[in-house]
């Protein structure tokens, strides 16, 4: 798993590379853990090249996202491969978490 | 084609189960999202089988067998570490999860929920789960 960001303001654009599984996961968890994250308003996951995600990696998103409620950090996915929102979709967690088509949406939804 | 491979107990050796399952699964054609679910659910009981029943050891081992059976497939996977108590599993309150921040414990219910058929049995050494799905 390869993780970068890209910072515009108050902006975090967090890319994923790789698989997050029981071995990766760790490294997700230690980004989203990381106080500095909290500096920001909106966090945008790009998913585009995340091709596996087992109940670990969901359980990183699961344990970070109401602190980022609680602290009015918006947390949004987009670019999200099919195989991947499918896994969400069968845990419902496609409808208390935001899933968008693109980055332009994710703009448009964290300006919300 | 070999059908079954045994790993120790690391979860670094996940990615190589993961592998082994979709190689096997190749030649089935399958739609991308039902070859995820079946790598997802046989990754999610090798996790459990590594981390919880035999802590990360990796003098200990994990094996799996895939049998095609007609239109279903069987997953066969067997370990010697702490048994699966399944009488005390409760499927997870995601929201509650979610409000308190906990990690773990969805990966069953995404098995659940993925496959026809999810059996635990144990001898008392030997641990054995089986995972059913119905390909066509």
């Amino acid at each position: 798993m390869k993780i970068t960001h890209e910072i515009k303001e108050s902006t975090i654009v967090i890319t994923l590379d790789g698989e997050l599984d029981a071995s990766s996961s760790v490294i997700l968890d230690e980004e989203l853990s990381d106080p500095e994250i909290m500096k920001y308003s909106k966090i945008l996951v790009n998913c585009q090249n995340l091709h596996y995600i087992s109940s670990a990696g969901l359980g990183v998103f699961i344990s970070h996202l109401q602190r980022f409620e609680d602290a009015q950090i918006k947390l949004i996915f987009f670019n999200m491969q099919d195989k991947v929102r499918n896994v969400f979709e069968i845990l419902g967690l496609d409808l208390l978490m935001t899933i968008v088509s693109n980055y332009e949406e994710a703009l448009t939804i964290a300006d919300e | 084609m070999n059908n079954s491979i045994r790993v120790s107990c690391t979860k670094k050796n996940l990615k190589l189960i993961r592998d082994f399952v979709t190689e096997y699964l190749q030649a089935l054609e399958l739609s991308d999202i039902l070859m995820n679910q079946i790598v997802l659910a046989v990754d999610e009981i090798c996790a459990n089988l590594i981390i919880h029943a035999n802590h990360e050891d990796p003098t200990k081992t994990i094996s799996l067998a895939i049998h095609e059976q007609k239109s279903q497939l069987k997953f066969e996977i067997t370990d010697n570490g702490v048994a699966f108590q399944e009488s005390k599993y409760k499927e997870p309150n995601i929201e509650e999860h979610i409000r308190v921040g906990k990690k773990g414990g969805v990966g069953i219910a995404l098995v659940n929920r993925i496959m026809d058929k999810v059996e635990f049995t144990s001898n008392g050494t030997k641990n054995t789960c089986l995972l059913y799905k119905k390909i066509k």
